[in-house]
């Protein structure tokens, strides 16, 4: 009976829906709702990310590496209202009535952030069904967003937050494409949705791709570009149908060209996978023919030969400490090309673009200055620490809010239970934007996902 | 020439480049056995024709004949790191198919490929490898057109004519997700074919040569030839070791279980993500595992309970466990590996190991996994002498050798890298292009 009732109840809601709209349809289409869709400058997928409660708090006595290559011994970062209020020696003023921490023997740093990550768009379970990282259906897609495939139910964002205190991190597509797609930059704070997580007023990122991959995946299904000179003369007719779109204000709207427009414009940062040095050399050549600029180089193994010439341009390499030989274009990988890059001025970010090594940028840090150390190449720990932290954010352009404890930003901290270039050493306690988001203290304060309730080692330490 | 060494350190200076296996005396060292054991100060290692003579802390006024001394000066001295599994000498270049020798899902043959047929000594891993403190590793084909992935061998990492120690010195299958692909499409497709395989062999005991036992093939592949069965001989009958790559809780109980009806199976886990969920009847059955040692992600529905206190918890409840080169980027990560597994120690709920404890997951117990226990990952008298001097502690990370020295041979630490660091230590070419710079 009542099962029928509420049958009864929809068919006439379907009924005075149809009725009601008996006079539109047959109206002139001139009378019409005129539909258009909201404009990126509208905001569309808007951050719906904010911070979660977080309670004043001092860390005395720590060691603090403020992320721009500063050091202080017995230092004092103070944190209220989700910012960083203050950062100095044990004589910085702290009120009284806050919660305060014995740092003695510990280290603080900005949150780690990583430039290179393919967490939720090729999320662990690592299944078909989960590979949402590469649109390797056309060489340029510029059209795709990293955002619509990242799944915020991706383990790997709670190893990478409780094992490596990564707090901010870009997802990028796949390298399958000469141009994959947006990338997004996330908080590393769990959310239901990706919106959640999506860090408020970062720059987008445009991924590129050089060399092997894009050549290999069509090439190999016989279209173009089969050869780095296809993968150039691509890139350049797709710029110039670029420039001609921006330049027609009649155009209908074309999502990949609105991307292209944007980096144009500066408004979105490009990201470029490149190996070989001669290949970067090539690259900014065609930015400076289009007229947009290279923010990264990622991966970069060759960065070292051409330190000179990426300082000059001001593009930052990337990089992982110790990757090499694994393909023809990582062959001339070597543990010195971060230290080769510091000795002529070039900027410098260590990356991970790996669900595990995420987990210890720290240490892939300190592999990279050891490097240096050896030939001589003067790398403070600090500076170690500003790679993984302030130059990352600087590449992603969120500088001004994250990657540094200054007054007045978003308070993006890790406390770690030894020195942070070491082997022995792990997060003890990760903030962001204020909020205590990992405490390897309180078995309680690290994120489960969805996908692991209720499955072998939920909850456990990781 | 041969001088009388009195082992106190104060009187050492002296040092020579050998070419062939010279008598070595390294004191002063901040010494690791690689038994477990934790570093001493103050150690002692000598080496004679080849082979480690004494190691540890000397006793007052002994006196020893020697070429070379080596005044170590406080720095850490280890054995040889054993990599285990790696495909080292295999391939030059992974992504470029044609230098690649570690797969070869085209051939008809699976469990009769044999490893040490290929290995090019001199290939640019196995010298970066070396200069990174690995002296010896097991080498090994993956499974690709079969579970069966062939025959590995020990290899030493000196880069001579003679790369390989022990040829098919075991083999190994894959029984888990990936096996079932490789099967057909199912881990029962893998057992059965598992079977299948091990009763041909057992068939063929004692009958070399002789023709007659049935392929199994399906459609036109061979699953198994009359040369792969013949391969797996040794295997059923208990003289080659069986590496089982396997991760998830239950199929690691499958395979202990597979000693029921093959009694002489000397077996070896690989992999063992879930092994912690398993660990009392692994350390019940005996067999050693080689571990995973820091992945924690659930990559895979076998690998849902992943956890970095693996290996750890695994050793806490006995089970002799080394760890595994094969799931890191390169395996001159083991000593990043074994060192997070020192850190773990400081982290509450997590299990690690201690220091000494760690470096021999690297260095003794690889070894003794391998058939090259008291040889080899261990300084003791009568170990080969593989000896690294390293410039700081050899487990944390960005510490490298500064000498190595392998079956007493000093070793050449320079490769491709080394050479491409040499040329690029500045960008000047101001006189000619840096072509010439070599």
């Amino acid at each position: 009976m009542g099962a029928f009732a509420t049958l009864a109840s929809a068919l006439a809601l379907g009924a005075c829906a149809t009725t009601g709209t008996a006079d539109d349809t047959a109206s002139t289409k001139s009378d019409a709702k005129e539909f258009a869709p909201k404009t990126e400058a509208e905001g569309v997928f808007p951050s719906t990310y904010s911070p979660y409660p977080g309670t004043a708090t001092a860390l005395k006595g720590a060691t603090v590496f403020d992320g721009k290559g500063g050091k202080i011994e017995n230092g004092v970062v103070f944190m209220s209202g989700g910012k960083i209020v203050a950062v100095g020696g044990p004589e910085t003023p702290i009120p009284a009535d806050i919660a305060v921490f014995d740092g003695t023997g510990k280290f603080v740093t900005p949150g780690i952030i990583d430039i290179h990550s393919h967490l939720g768009d090729y999320p662990s379970p690592g299944v078909d069904a989960h590979s949402d990282g590469n649109e390797a259906t056309s060489p340029t897609t510029p059209e795709v967003w990293a955002e619509h495939s990242v799944w915020p139910q991706d383990p790997g964002f709670a190893r990478a937050l409780a094992n490596g205190g990564i707090t901010a991190l870009q997802i990028l597509p796949g390298s399958a494409n000469l141009m994959g797609g947006r990338s997004v930059t996330l908080k590393n704070v769990p959310g239901r949705t990706t919106q959640q997580m999506k860090f408020p007023g970062a720059p987008y990122g445009f991924k590129m791709a050089c060399g092997e991959n894009p050549k290999r995946v069509y090439g190999g299904r016989g279209r173009m570009p089969s050869t780095r000179m296809g993968n150039l003369a691509v890139n350049r007719d797709t710029w110039l149908d670029a420039i001609d779109y921006a330049n027609d204000k009649k155009a209908k709207r074309d999502l990949g060209k609105e991307t292209l427009v944007g980096v144009l414009e500066g408004d979105i940062l490009v990201h470029n996978h490149c190996y070989r040095a001669d290949e970067m050399a090539l690259v900014m050549d065609m930015a400076k023919e289009m007229g947009y600029k290279v923010t990264a180089f990622h991966h970069a193994v060759e960065a070292y030969k051409i330190g000179d010439l990426l300082r000059e341009n001001d593009v930052c390499s990337a990089i992982w400490a110790d990757w090499y030989g694994f393909k023809m274009e990582s062959y001339d990988g070597i543990l010195e090309n971060a230290a080769f890059l510091q000795r002529e001025g070039a900027c410098v970010v260590i990356h991970s673009d790996d669900s595990n090594d995420i987990q210890r940028l720290n240490q892939e840090a300190r592999k990279a200055q050891k490097a240096g150390l050896r030939l001589g190449i003067d790398i403070s720990d600090a500076t170690a620490i500003q790679w993984i932290t302030y130059n990352a954010a600087k590449a992603m352009g969120i500088e001004e809010m994250t990657g540094s404890l200054e007054p007045g930003k978003m308070a993006d901290v890790v406390l770690w239970n030894g020195d942070p270039l070491s082997v022995y050493s792990r997060p003890e306690k990760v903030w962001i934007d204020g909020a205590l988001m990992y405490d390897a203290l309180d078995p309680k304060r690290r994120p489960v996902s969805d996908f692991e309730l209720g499955q072998p080692g939920e909850g456990d330490v990781k | 020439m041969k001088r009388l060494l009195q082992l106190a350190a104060s009187a050492l200076a002296l040092s020579a480049t050998p070419t062939l296996a010279q008598d070595v005396v390294i004191a002063n060292a901040r010494l690791v056995i690689g038994d477990g054991s934790a570093p001493l100060d103050g150690g002692v290692v000598i080496v004679d024709d080849g082979r480690v003579v004494f190691a540890g802390k000397p006793a007052p006024g002994e006196r020893y004949e020697t070429d070379v001394v080596i005044d170590a000066d406080g720095a850490w001295v280890t054995p040889g790191i054993f990599a285990t599994l790696t495909s080292l000498g295999l391939a030059d270049v992974s992504a470029v198919s044609e230098s690649n020798d570690i797969r070869a899902g085209g051939s008809p043959f699976s469990a009769a490929l044999d490893a040490a047929s290929a290995i090019n000594p001199v290939s640019q891993h196995i010298l970066v490898h070396r200069a990174s403190g690995i002296t010896r590793a097991a080498t090994t084909t993956l499974p690709a057109g079969s579970i069966f992935a062939g025959q590995g061998a020990i290899i030493d990492l000196d880069g001579d004519s003679q790369p390989v120690m022990q040829a098919r010195a075991f083999q190994m299958i894959n029984l888990g997700e990936g096996g079932g692909r490789l099967a057909g499409g199912s881990r029962v497709a893998a057992y059965a074919l598992l079977k299948a395989s091990l009763r041909e062999a057992q068939a063929l005991d004692g009958k070399p040569g002789i023709p007659g036992t049935t392929e199994i093939v399906k459609d036109d592949e061979v699953l198994l030839s009359r040369f792969d069965a013949e391969a797996l001989v040794p295997v059923v009958t208990g003289r080659q070791k069986l590496y089982v790559a396997v991760e998830r809780a239950a199929d690691i109980r499958a395979v202990l279980a597979l000693k029921n009806d093959y009694p002489k199976l000397d077996l070896v886990l690989v992999g063992v993500t879930e092994g912690w969920l398993v660990a009392d009847e692994i350390a019940a059955a005996g067999v050693p595992v080689i571990a995973n040692g820091l992945l924690d992600l659930p990559d895979t529905f076998e690998q849902l309970g992943a956890t970095q206190s693996n290996a750890g918890r695994m050793a806490r409840a006995g089970v002799k466990v080394a760890l595994n080169a094969a799931t890191m980027q390169d395996p001159r990560r083991l000593q990043q590996v074994a060192g997070n597994l020192v850190a773990l120690t400081r982290v509450p709920g997590a299990t690690g190991m201690d220091w000494g404890k760690a470096f021999a997951a690297i260095s003794s117990v690889p070894a003794e996994i391998s058939g090259m226990g008291g040889k080899a990952g261990v300084l003791k008298a009568g170990a080969l002498g593989d000896v690294v001097l390293w410039d700081g502690d050899p487990l944390e990370v960005g510490s490298v050798p500064t000498r190595v020295f392998i079956g007493g041979v000093e070793q050449n630490l320079e490769s491709h890298q080394s050479r491409l660091r040499d040329r690029y230590r500045d960008l000047d070419e101001s006189e000619l292009p840096k072509a010439y710079d070599w």
